[in-house]
């Protein structure tokens, strides 16, 4: 990779987005912060410009409204990274009762993510370069009564970038799927997990930092989910029907 | 933030302080994700940043730029408002001061949802109070400091054996000129050898002091090895053998002689083996550190070594520095004199050992540093803080009292 390689974080509050802009500017790379409220996102500017010493900004964005071509034409040129982090946990047993919570979990891990990298994939293609990271989760790999919404969704997005990746593969473009398992963030904040399973923000980071510079395509942050995925998916479905997972 | 007035609250930064300062009867705020760094002055070396910024961060990416902290502690896994909390010292104090009189000004949050800047010129009462309050004056929010420049990430480091304590003292005042200076002190040696120590002077390296080779990166780093404790030893393991062996060693090790060293081993040993304190297993430790003033350091420092050799107990790590001039914050700790800092396990023992300690430090004009403090009555405390009914005052004039808690100031009334 040219150091100069411009990365956009989609979804850059969250803690994952931020650890990953730090990461990427920490190799010199600059950086363009999306999220909703940008305004609020100044602090961010300042902190990875002064940190860093590479150009940093921040832009308006919303990965529901539906608006991809209008943000993508708003931007003074076209990333060479584009990194999806933008997601949402949501309540399972919220989601099972009240379907404009189950649509808004549907949406921002799949339509809405699935929506923004088909325009930026079609750049992409145009230019002849780039690289598309998709932040997808393990729970996608199996639905499971815990949390089959947000998983399905995830497994939704999981199997876009495994086609994207695909139909990009002779294009010179590069799409990375992470896994990250739990992670300690605002969004599991209280939860309990397992601390050897549970990976810090700034692992899933320094995973995707290695994707794109090796041409990774699929990673799980921690090996070991790959292993408890690969079981899980192994169960056969008579019996995983009655497991409580 | 409960605007209420009815929970106490207390900051907590990277909760490195060994006693109970960051924690207490109410809620405990978690500083460390106020961590952005909001300008920084290449000019000047002058940086603002929000409180819970590590300073492991600063020292990581402004080194290579060629600025460094002007004061650190022994540990770099602290945030900035921690070190104004507690007004930090470092190797070099005897020159530069704590950390408090780099600090140009800070944004305080008062509790009742007003934040006041504070600083030399602007509420100064609070300024004072702060910078070494231990966070009970408000919770700092973002601080603006001066940063030195240096022109290499290396330290050229003198060691001097000193057979004892007189002769450490000895080479302090000769060595007041050179930028770090520190002993450590085998704790266990008596009689005509008490006090016997290494001497470790340091000054920034500039590339002049490197192999020809190595001037044109003065600023390379080589990756420092991670070694971590992997379990709490069991309590067996930490006796008066393993320590006096240990000791003998590290000061055999300390070879006389100058050489060039990275600054992280040198500034920070223990930060390299990450979770060190669990040798000393599931009762932990307690850590005693002291400052006598000046005049009465010689037989002060004296009477305290024979009084920790005589009981026995194994200190791990005695360290031994002279201190500048007192600083202004009004619960600072350091004086004009000898600052002694100890390691022992925490056991019914030790505590015995302690209050006799303390009864040493009194009659010598001393104090404790309330950062490393767990267990100083409160009489102690009133006796060794001449500044302390000002930073009582203080705290009743802004209604911090109620407000502001941790179990620091409830044991010690402040």
């Amino acid at each position: 990779m040219v150091t100069n390689q411009s990365v956009l974080i989609l979804g850059a509050r969250s803690d994952i987005g931020r650890a990953i802009a730090h990461t990427f500017a920490g190799h010199g790379r600059p950086i363009v912060l999306a999220a909703r409220r940008a305004a609020d996102l100044n602090v961010d500017v300042a902190d990875i410009s002064a940190r860093y010493q590479v150009a940093a900004s921040a832009i308006e964005f919303d990965v529901i409204d539906g608006g991809a071509t209008r943000f993508f034409d708003s931007l003074p040129e076209l990333p060479d990274v584009v990194v999806m982090v933008a997601g949402l946990l949501g309540d399972q047993a919220v989601n099972e009762v009240d379907q404009d919570a189950a649509m808004r979990v549907m949406a921002t891990n799949y339509t809405g993510p699935a929506c923004y990298l088909l325009e930026v994939a079609r750049r992409m293609e145009a230019r002849g370069s780039g690289a598309i990271v998709g932040i997808s989760s393990v729970a996608g790999d199996r639905g499971r009564r815990s949390n089959f919404v947000y998983g399905s969704a995830k497994a939704g997005f999981t199997a876009f970038l495994s086609g994207l990746r695909n139909r990009l593969a002779a294009q010179n473009i590069q799409v990375v799927t992470i896994k990250p398992g739990f992670v300690a963030t605002r969004m599991t904040a209280g939860m309990k997990l397992p601390p050897a399973l549970t990976a810090a923000p700034q692992e899933v980071a320094d995973a995707t930092w290695r994707a794109v510079t090796k041409g990774s395509d699929v990673v799980y942050v921690r090996s070991v989910w790959r292993l408890i995925m690969w079981i899980i998916r192994s169960i056969p479905e008579r019996l995983f029907k009655r497991l409580s997972l | 933030m409960d605007r209420t007035g009815d929970t106490p609250v207390i900051a907590r930064g990277a909760a490195r302080s060994y006693g109970d300062a960051s924690f207490g009867p109410g809620l405990t705020l978690d500083m460390r994700r106020l961590d952005h760094v909001t300008a920084f002055d290449a000019a000047s070396g002058v940086m603002t940043c929000e409180a819970g910024v590590l300073l492991s961060d600063v020292i990581r990416l402004w080194t290579p730029r060629g600025w460094f902290p002007p004061v650190t502690p022994g540990t770099k896994f602290v945030t900035i408002g921690g070190m104004i909390a507690s007004d930090v010292h470092g190797k070099n104090h005897h020159l530069a001061g704590s950390f408090g009189d780099h600090v140009i000004s800070f944004r305080l949050a008062l509790g009742d949802g007003s934040v006041a800047t504070c600083s030399r010129t602007e509420n100064v009462d609070l300024f004072e109070a702060t910078c070494g309050g231990m966070g009970l004056t408000g919770v700092i929010l973002e601080a603006t400091f001066r940063m030195i420049p240096v022109r290499s990430a290396r330290i050229m480091q003198e060691t001097q054996r000193a057979p004892n304590l007189a002769a450490a003292m000895d080479l302090f005042e000769a060595g007041s000129e050179r930028t770090y200076s520190v002993a450590w002190i085998d704790c266990l040696a008596t009689g005509a050898e008490l006090g016997r120590s290494a001497v470790i002077f340091g000054d920034h390296a500039s590339p002049d002091d490197f192999d020809s080779d190595a001037r044109s990166a003065p600023f390379s780093r080589r990756t420092p090895n991670k070694r971590r404790i992997p379990l709490d030893f069991p309590g067996f393991a930490l006796n008066r053998a393993s320590v006096s062996a240990f000791n003998k060693l590290y000061y055999k090790r300390q070879a006389p002689g100058r050489r060039l060293v990275d600054l992280e081993p040198y500034f920070y040993p223990l930060d390299a083996i990450q979770d060190w304190n669990r040798i000393y297993g599931q009762r932990g430790f307690v850590q005693y550190q002291c400052v006598l003033p000046l005049a009465t350091s010689r037989d002060g420092l004296a009477a305290l070594l024979t009084e920790i050799a005589r009981a026995g107990d194994p200190s791990f790590l005695a360290v031994l520095k002279r201190l500048g001039r007192e600083s202004f914050g009004l619960l600072s700790f350091p004086l004009e004199g000898y600052t002694l800092a100890l390691d022992f396990p925490a056991t019914d023992r030790t505590f015995g050992l302690l209050d006799r300690l303390d009864d040493i430090t009194l009659e010598a004009g001393g104090r404790l540093y309330l950062t490393k403090d767990a267990r100083m009555r409160r009489a102690m405390l009133e006796a060794s803080y001449p500044r302390l009914d000002r930073f009582r005052a203080v705290r009743e004039q802004y209604g911090f009292t109620t407000r502001f808690r941790s179990a620091l100031s409830d044991r010690l009334g402040l």
